[in-house]
C-alpha cells in the first residue's frame, strides 16, 4: 500500500498489509500536480521505516541510479523503479544487477517483464495506470502477459528465437518461460486497484499479490477499505467474503476514464 | 495417505505445495474453518508475520488452531511460521500474540532488513547439509529446555538454533520451500507418520 506518513503507515500495517510503499505524493496526486516527480525526502522514508516492522518499498526515477543508490544506503526492502515518477533516462533502466537490494519493475507485456528480469528486476508487476482509480490499464497488462506466455508455452524450438526477436526479449529468459509456463519472478498487479473487487479480478487473472496506490488513502474510509482488500486478496476465490468486505465500504476513490487522460504513466520505460 | 494442510492466508504456499508434492503428500490449502478438518498435519508458511497473524483473527482460525495446535496437531513453521509459533517475539508488533508451541524467544528481523538476506549451507544431524535462505529472518535468541535444537548456523556470533522441534511442533528461521531441496520437509513428514503411528 501507498503511504505518505507514518500514521497511515501504522494504519497499512493494522490492516494486514504485507509492505508499505513510501512516497511524498500517492500517484493520483502526482498526476494532478504535474511537474517533476522524483524520489522521496529521506527523512520522511526513515520516519516510515521506524514505525512499522513490515518491508518498506521506495521509488527511484527510471534510469536514475543515483536514487536507486540512495535508496539502498537508506536500507529500505525493495526499490520500486517507477513509471509514476519523471523517467530520468530516456534509453536506460538501471542496471539493478549493480545493486544487492531487490527491484520490482513495471510491465504493460511480456517483452517488457523479460527486459526488467535480464536488467536483474526479482518482482515485475503490471504498470496499470496508476493514479487512475480503473483496473482497465492493469487487466489489460496481466491478460497480455499471460497470453504472451501460453503462446511461448506451446511454441517449439526454432519458433522460440523469431519470437525472441518479436519480443525483444534474451533469448534465455524467453525460453525459461516456454520450460516453465510462467515468470522467472513472482508477478505482481499495480496501477488502478480501488475495490475489493478489483483485488479479486487480478488475482484471478494471475497476479500473485496487489500494490494499491491511491485506493487507499483516496477512499472515503482509508481503515476499512485497507482491511476489505487484504480480505479480498486472501480470499479472492471466495465471493461470499469479497461480497461480505465490500457492503458499505463507502465510496471508493474517485476515477478516471483512460481514454481521455492527457499523460499516460504506461508508456514511460520501454 | 497423509494429507497435510498449508495455511494459506499469505505467503510462500504455493512453494510449501510444491514441495510437499515432490514427497507426494497430498496437501490442503487451509483459509477457513472448515479446511481444518481431515488434516494430518499444518504448514504456517514464510510472509509477513503480521499480515498471517491478522488474517489468522479475521478468518476465524485463530482459536480452533490454537486448540488443535494443544491437542498436538504436527505442525511446521518457516520464517514468518516459526515466529508465529514461538512463545515470544522480540522486535515486533506490540500487539503481536503467537501460538506458544515452542518455548523459543525470536527476534523479528534478527539477521537484519532485505538487504541482508543471505543464503548458507546448514548442516543437519548425519552429516548432510541443506541450502538455508534467509530473508528478515526471525532469529532465535532464546530456547527452553524442552526444545530440540536440529540444526544450528553460526552469523559471526556463536551458533544459534535455526531449526527446532518440541514434540510435534518444528520451526526453522529460514525458506526450505524455497530451494528443490526436500530434506527438511522429510524430517517433519517422518516426525508426523511417527506421532500418528
Amino acid at each position: 500500500m501507498d503511504v505518505v506518513n507514518p500514521e497511515q503507515a501504522k494504519i497499512a500495517e493494522d490492516s494486514g498489509a504485507v509492505a508499505v510503499m513510501a512516497l511524498e505524493r500517492v500517484p493520483s496526486d502526482i498526476r494532478r500536480d504535474g511537474g517533476v516527480a522524483r524520489m522521496s525526502d529521506p527523512l520522511m522514508i526513515q520516519e516510515i521505516q521506524a514505525a512499522v516492522t513490515i518491508p518498506v518499498m521506495a521509488k527511484a526515477r527510471i534510469g536514475h541510479f543515483a536514487e536507486a543508490q540512495i535508496l539502498q544506503a537508506l536500507d529500505v526492502d525493495y526499490i520500486d523503479e517507477s513509471e509514476v515518477l519523471t523517467p530520468a533516462d530516456e534509453e536506460n533502466h538501471i542496471d539493478k544487477w549493480d545493486f544487492t537490494v531487490p527491484f520490482v519493475c513495471g510491465a504493460t507485456n511480456l517483452g517488457e517483464a523479460l527486459r526488467r528480469i535480464g536488467e536483474g528486476a526479482c518482482l515485475i508487476r503490471s504498470k496499470g495506470e496508476a493514479g487512475t482509480g480503473n483496473v482497465v490499464e492493469a487487466v489489460r497488462h496481466l491478460r497480455t502477459i499471460n497470453a504472451q506466455m501460453r503462446r511461448l508455452a506451446s511454441a517449439d524450438g526454432a519458433e522460440l528465437y523469431a519470437l525472441a526477436k518479436d519480443l525483444q526479449a534474451p533469448i534465455a529468459l524467453v525460453q525459461e518461460v516456454a520450460a516453465t509456463g510462467k515468470l522467472p519472478v513472482p508477478l505482481f498487479c499495480a496501477g488502478g486497484i480501488s475495490t475489493p473487487a478489483d483485488a479479486a479480478l487480478v488475482l484471478q487473472l494471475g497476479a500473485q499479490a496487489v500494490f494499491v496506490g491511491s485506493g487507499i488513502f483516496k477512499s472515503e474510509d482509508p481503515v476499512r477499505m485497507a482491511k476489505a482488500i487484504v480480505e479480498a486478496t486472501t480470499h479472492f476465490q471466495d465471493a461470499s467474503i469479497v461480497a461480505k468486505v465490500s457492503t458499505g465500504l463507502g465510496a471508493a476513490m474517485a476515477g478516471a476514464e483512460t481514454a481521455t487522460l492527457e499523460q499516460r504513466l504506461s508508456e514511460r520505460g520501454w | 495417505m497423509r494429507t497435510v494442510g498449508v495455511l494459506a492466508l499469505q505467503g510462500d504456499v504455493r512453494e510449501h505445495v510444491a514441495t510437499l508434492d515432490n514427497l507426494g503428500v497430498s496437501t490442503r490449502l487451509v483459509r477457513r474453518e472448515a479446511d481444518l478438518s481431515g488434516i494430518d498435519g499444518l504448514i504456517i508458511p514464510g510472509g509477513e508475520s503480521t499480515a498471517i497473524s491478522h488474517l489468522l483473527v479475521t478468518s476465524g482460525l485463530r482459536e480452533p488452531l490454537c486448540t488443535l495446535i494443544g491437542g498436538g496437531l504436527p505442525i511446521f513453521g518457516t520464517c514468518a511460521g516459526l515466529i508465529l509459533l514461538s512463545s515470544e517475539v522480540l522486535d515486533g508488533r506490540s500487539d503481536q500474540w503467537s501460538f506458544n508451541a515452542l518455548d523459543v524467544v525470536v527476534r523479528r528481523n534478527g539477521y537484519g532488513r532485505q538487504i541482508a538476506s543471505f543464503e548458507v549451507p546448514i548442516a543437519i544431524s548425519d552429516g548432510a547439509t541443506v541450502p538455508g535462505v534467509f530473508i528478515r529472518a526471525p532469529r532465535i535468541v532464546h530456547w527452553g529446555p524442552e526444545v530440540t535444537v536440529v540444526a544450528t548456523h553460526d552469523h559471526g556470533d556463536g551458533e544459534h538454533p535455526v531449526l527446532v522441534r518440541q514434540g510435534s511442533a518444528w520451526g526453522c528461521s529460514f525458506h526450505p520451500e524455497l530451494t528443490s531441496d526436500v530434506l527438511v520437509h522429510g524430517l517433519f513428514l517422518d516426525a508426523l507418520q511417527e506421532a500418528l503411528r
